[in-house]
């Protein structure tokens, strides 16, 4: 928070976080198995040239490409840069230099670490060998990273059929990101407000439509919306649906009613569930208002007020 | 026009804004920053948002890790009843390559392209990890500034910069953004600093920041109704290398070349060049690829990329400055590039060009 943003800017870490599954072609397949089994397979291109790691269909051609070759697990630097700070995620946790890497065999370059004490002690030509990972699974960590290996090339790629026992077919490539989320202004004066458990939304100053929750803009007219309005609290269900399947990590009973409802003064319905009113009960042009809970920043959910229902007309607008 | 054309219509930049690119945008929601740009550029052409043909977006939701986010920032333009529209995952500038296509096939004579970048609540260099190969890259995290060091130091090894020329590029392309009010990073007296990833030091690396940029497109007639001195797009074309990063030889653009070959980059002369070029080594390459050897060409007058990098916007930008240029009358002939991708993967080349007086 800073004295020239008021008022306060709200933030809250936000988590992004997949598991990616993805399948693999044959010569993937057989590349990252190979690995697993210590063994660095390319492949010829169309050209003849062996590209390693290797694609399923040819970069210059896009013919399918098959014919599978082993390389070496020694190679030569092509070009390097120095990460006297690894991130999280990167191979190694200690200082180390990235390299392309062409094994011996191979007329392409392959990207990794290399462990190596200084950026002194790195430079384009060197040689390099694979440190194998001490658990592999089928995939390019089964490299650890490159180290220093002081010796002439010798290899050349030779045949390979690429068949190895329990082929891998798949990854699962796990991916985290971290973010720290801000709402902007027109969110954080609703969410403001709910703490005083009032719901502001705001109008259109050209059309006069009254968003709950306002976004900032009127996607009609394209302005900002500036004017603060306080909505509800009790308001009309619009429309609903009726939930039957749990939720994982919800603490809900089903069956249980979702709904569209229209607060008071808003142009727009928002979403909430209906308590305390058997499911089978809830209708539309239900009179609703907010329940609160100790705590909450917004309400648990919605209840009848007791009210006759809404005419048809007053709510058709807004469904 | 100044040259005969040799696409079916003649499209002109008409209009270009952009807010000032800042380190952070907390205040604001995407939306929020977006939509005053949005109203600055229709204002400079006295069209209203319903009267605009086609609108096409750039972003990427990974970078402030918001789901459907370009979604939103449509609220800015209106969209509701729906409007023609369309958005792509990628920098503003390959939005604006679909609008002129669109403007192209006779659907639309008018298009609105903007594109925004908030990269403020993540962690960039990690985030663009998320865009590369997803079997033999991505699963080891290299980071954007990484595989940049990578290229730098590929063309160290060749003889064809060193960390003193690299530092050139950075204060040249910094004092030049002393004349732009817009740019996040300006002043010959900003520091090159510590490596950040060894050749490349923070100097040689483009600011992280949060931005916004907008253009109108127009075809013909109305073009001339809209701009006193359109800038007519007499080329444009994009390429991509082979997206294995030990295939390519990172000293090399065949992409930008062949892209500028397309857009008749080569068939006069230009006197100015905006590059997108975030990291001060690609400049390198790309000057290599579009043949600017020489002093006669103003290259990056705004700063680049250098000054200001929005990401998802920077590459639009660069077609932006370049036009605006030639509204003001300060060129007749300009090139305009933008990249995408890692060491840059995927290069767009347009050509402007501005009619005499």
């Amino acid at each position: 928070m800073t004295a020239a943003s008021p008022p306060e800017v709200l933030r809250a870490p936000l988590v992004v976080e997949f598991p990616f599954t993805r399948s693999l072609g044959p010569v993937q397949s057989a590349f990252l198995t190979g690995l697993r089994e210590r063994v660095v397979l390319g492949v010829k291109t169309a050209d003849g040239k062996v590209m390693v790691p290797p694609v399923e269909y040819d970069p210059v051609t896009a013919e399918e490409i098959r014919e599978l070759v082993e390389v070496g697990a020694t190679g030569t630097v092509t070009t390097w840069a120095w990460n006297g700070s690894p991130r999280p995620g990167q191979p190694l946790g200690t200082p180390f230099a990235w390299v392309l890497v062409r094994l011996d065999g191979a007329d392409t370059a392959i990207l990794h670490a290399l462990d190596a004490p200084g950026p002194e002690a790195v430079r384009t030509g060197m040689r390099v060998r694979i440190r194998w990972a001490g658990e592999r699974t089928g995939a390019i960590t089964d490299i650890a990273c490159f180290e220093p290996h002081d010796a002439e090339a010798t290899e050349q790629a030779t045949p390979h059929d690429g068949q190895f026992a329990d082929a891998v077919t798949g990854i699962v490539a796990a991916a985290r990101l971290d973010y720290t989320y801000s709402p902007g202004r027109s969110q954080t004066a609703y969410i403001n407000a709910l703490a005083d458990r009032r719901t502001v939304g705001e109008r259109c100053p050209s059309c006069h439509k009254v968003y709950v929750p306002p976004r900032g803009a009127c996607p009609t007219c394209g302005v900002a919306t500036t004017d603060q309005v306080e909505v509800g609290p009790a308001g009309t269900v619009t429309t609903y649906c009726i939930v039957n399947i749990k939720a994982k990590n919800l603490d809900i009973e089903v069956p249980y009613v979702y709904a569209h409802i229209a607060l008071d003064g808003a142009d727009l319905a928002l979403h909430g569930r209906i308590g305390g009113i058997p499911y089978d009960q809830v209708r539309m042009g239900l009179r609703v208002e907010p329940v609160w809970t100790e705590g909450g920043r917004h309400p648990d959910h919605y209840r009848p007020t007791g009210e006759p229902d809404a005419d048809y007309d007053a709510y058709k607008e807004l469904i | 026009m100044p040259t005969t054309s040799r696409y079916a219509r003649d499209v002109a930049v008409v209009a270009f804004a952009q807010s000032d690119h800042r380190r952070r945008s907390d205040e604001l929601s995407e939306v929020e920053m977006v939509m005053p740009v949005l109203h600055q550029v229709l204002d400079q052409t006295g069209l209203k948002a319903g009267e605009i043909g086609f609108t096409c977006s750039g972003s990427s939701d990974y970078l402030a890790g918001r789901a459907f986010s370009f979604t939103m920032t449509l609220d800015g333009v209106g969209a509701w009843p729906p409007i023609s529209e369309s958005h792509v995952e990628m920098d503003g500038a390959w939005a604006l390559y679909e609008a002129w296509v669109k403007i192209q096939t006779g659907e639309a004579d008018t298009a609105l392209v903007y594109s925004y970048g908030k990269s403020s609540p993540g962690s960039v260099r990690d985030v663009l990890t998320r865009q590369l190969d997803p079997y033999y890259l991505a699963p080891l995290w290299p980071d954007s500034v990484a595989l940049a060091a990578l290229q730098a130091q590929a063309l160290i090894d060749a003889g064809e910069t060193d960390e003193a020329a690299l530092a050139a590029i950075a204060a040249r392309s910094r004092t030049a953004a002393e004349a732009n009010p817009h740019a996040q990073l300006r002043g010959g007296a900003v520091e090159q600093g510590d490596y950040q990833v060894r050749p490349l030091r923070t100097g040689d690396c483009p600011p992280i920041g949060d931005g916004v940029a907008a253009v109108v497109l127009a075809a013909g007639d109305t073009a001339r109704r809209l701009c006193a001195r359109p800038a007519w797009i007499t080329g444009i074309d994009h390429r991509i290398e082979a997206h294995g990063l030990g295939l390519r030889d990172l000293t090399d653009s065949p992409s930008t070349r062949i892209a500028a070959e397309h857009a008749g980059v080569f068939d006069a002369p230009v006197d100015t060049a905006e590059l997108h070029a975030p990291f001060s080594s690609q400049e390198v390459v790309l000057r290599k690829a579009l043949r600017l050897d020489g002093d006669d060409v103003a290259v990056n007058p705004s700063g680049g990329a250098l000054a200001a990098n929005p990401v998802m916007a920077a590459g639009l930008i660069r077609i932006g400055e370049a036009a605006a240029r030639i509204h003001r009358g300060e060129s007749d002939r300009a090139v305009a590039h933008a990249t995408s991708g890692p060491c840059l993967q995927q290069n767009l080349v347009a050509v402007l060009e501005g009619e005499p007086a």
